[in-house]
């Protein structure tokens, strides 16, 4: 029995949010009294993989089938389950992302296990249970979970949980053949368009994240927003009005029907602060709103303010962020 | 073609989030159902599919009679019948079966639904109901088209960037914007709907692999601390000295 965790690579490094996953997955493995593997599928250099240590991993597998370096859901859960099979895993580690999620509900049904996704807690084993606490409502509740099957699946959601930074020796890399036929392969992607990120922050992973709304005024002034991100490091968003007028791409809008951000700040510029947008962000940790109306709702779930009109106070934060020693 | 769209009924998405008093189960008393609106971005495709080629829509709800008002809306929509499979949708697994169950005798082309419900967040079932019938399931799509009659082009989301996959029929995608614009039912759709097919069926015996055991609510904020516009760089230092996080 032991803990594996799936870790994704993006440009043959590990993603942030994977390193989540492993610090979380090495931690359930010590309560459990038990060791922790990491399965690496695609690009990942080996280096990075070795590095996993630091999160707790002793050992990694890693299918280095040039084949999966686009995500292919049926030839990933494939070597996955494979992976588990060979270390009798009885719990599996993802992070909550759109291959996680993907690959755990497969690995569901085939391990007869149970899953839960969006997951904020360490399990409570005590009684013989498995709970554990994720987020539900749109980020309005949590809901604790028994994971009553012998097997149990956890995707973690991002940014929930501290990369842990461990000394000792580099994990073991193990190479991982799972047998994989043209049939696993049937539904791979035709191609995969990559955003230009330019040099900049993937919103999912972002720690910190700055977004516009209407209060802009037009797209011709997100410069304010992205120099903001720029001198502070972060990713940048935007409201769903902004994106359903086509002011910004739809794969920024954030909020209940958008995708959902948990970073460390979240700076709201010129967003009023509907009931929808908002479950999009409440569970970052610090949120700044700025916004001339003083009414907005958004205040009331702000921990910083500023009344006052974005053109004057952004050109000041971006300033006075260009100012900060890093 | 004949496409089968899976809705679920959930809390409007403005709705106060309460529980029961000993926090075991949700609080339905003053809140208003709405067809998950993740849910409605495949319903419409699927409607705009069967305008553009033909075929049949039918939708499909895992629930209790409560939901049929949202039933009913969906077939005002344009689906052209519908199913409830009687039962409280207890766990993703358990709807994961009644859907799968549902499809076997129906030989349906596509299976479609939305990436996530906005009241349990999983985003699991379809990728179960695909698993379960040994089909693909294409998530999260955001756009869906016909190559030809056998073969679908989707366009999924992953972090960073998209995959456009092409997919045989018969497949399982999970939708989100902007796949289609949500439609409003107009008068003569709902007069048409009153008569079109609700067939409810009793679920089979699959159990539940997640069990709910308690639920609660985020810990309110301490409040908002308001800064000078003027001395707005005030804000930079307090994010770095206060609250640790620049």
């Amino acid at each position: 029995m032991s803990v594996l965790v799936f870790v994704e690579g993006l440009n043959g490094e590990i993603k942030k949010s994977s390193l989540e996953a492993a610090s979380y997955g090495s931690q359930v493995a010590q309560q459990l009294g038990t060791t922790a593997t990491a399965v690496a599928i695609g690009e990942v250099h080996e280096e990075a993989l070795a590095k996993l240590s630091e999160q707790g991993i002793g050992k990694v597998l890693y299918d280095a089938d040039d084949r999966l370096k686009q995500f292919v859901a049926d030839a990933y859960v494939k070597v996955i389950a494979k992976a588990a099979q060979q270390e009798s895993a009885k719990v599996l580690v993802f992070s909550n992302s759109n291959i996680g999620a993907a690959v755990g509900a497969k690995l569901a049904v085939r391990l007869n296990g149970s899953l839960a996704t969006n997951v904020t807690s360490l399990p409570k084993t005590d009684g013989g249970q498995f709970v554990v606490t994720r987020g539900v409502f749109s980020g309005k509740a949590f809901a604790d979970v028994n994971l009553a099957a012998d097997v149990k699946i956890i995707a973690v959601k991002k940014n929930s949980f501290e990369i842990s930074q461990n000394a000792g020796n580099a994990a073991t890399v193990e190479k991982l053949s799972a047998d994989l036929t043209d049939a696993d392969f049937a539904a791979a992607p035709k191609e995969t368009v990559m955003q230009d990120t330019d040099g900049g922050v993937l919103l999912p992973e972002a720690e910190i994240v700055v977004s516009g709304g209407r209060g802009l005024k037009g797209p011709e002034n997100w410069h304010l927003v992205e120099d903001l991100a720029k001198a502070l490091g972060a990713a940048t968003a935007c409201s769903k009005p902004v994106s359903d007028m086509d002011w910004r791409p739809h794969h920024e809008h954030v909020g209940q029907t958008g995708i959902t951000v948990s970073p460390n700040l979240y700076i709201a510029i010129g967003i009023s602060g509907a009931i929808q947008h908002l479950a999009g962000v409440n569970s970052s940790k610090v949120i700044v709103v700025i916004n001339k109306d003083p009414e907005a709702p958004f205040f009331k779930a702000a921990d910083y303010g500023i009344v006052g009109d974005a053109f004057e106070v952004v050109p000041k934060l971006i300033e006075a962020a260009k100012a900060l020693d890093k | 073609m004949k496409i089968l769209v899976c809705i679920s009924n959930v809390p409007d998405t403005t709705s106060k989030i309460n529980f029961t008093a000993d926090n075991k189960e949700f609080d339905k008393n003053g809140v208003q159902y709405v067809i998950n609106p993740w849910d409605e971005y495949a319903l419409t495709r699927a409607i705009e599919l069967k305008e553009a080629k033909g075929g049949t829509v039918t939708v499909l709800n895992v629930g209790e009679a409560d939901a049929e008002p949202n039933i009913r809306k969906a077939l005002a929509i344009g689906a052209d019948d519908a199913i409830r499979v009687n039962a409280k949708p207890v766990d993703a697994f358990f709807v994961a079966q009644q859907i799968a169950a549902v499809a076997k005798e129906n030989n349906y082309d596509m299976i479609l639904m939305g990436k996530e419900s906005i009241d349990y967040n999983g985003s699991q079932v379809h990728g179960m109901v695909g698993e379960i019938l040994g089909i693909p399931s294409v998530v999260p799509a955001f756009k869906l088209d016909m190559v030809d009659d056998s073969t679908a082009r989707l366009e999924r989301e992953i972090e960073g960037g998209k995959e456009v996959v092409e997919v045989k029929l018969p497949f399982v995608a999970s939708a989100q914007q902007p796949m289609s614009e949500p439609r409003i039912p107009n008068m003569r759709g709902i007069m048409t709907a009153r008569t079109k097919p609700l067939k409810v069926v009793e679920p089979t015996g699959a159990e539940a692999k997640a069990e709910y055991v308690n639920y609660s609510k985020p810990e309110k904020k301490g409040g908002v601390k308001m800064i000078d516009p003027e001395n707005a760089g005030e804000l930079i230092t307090l994010l770095r000295n206060e609250a640790k996080v620049l």
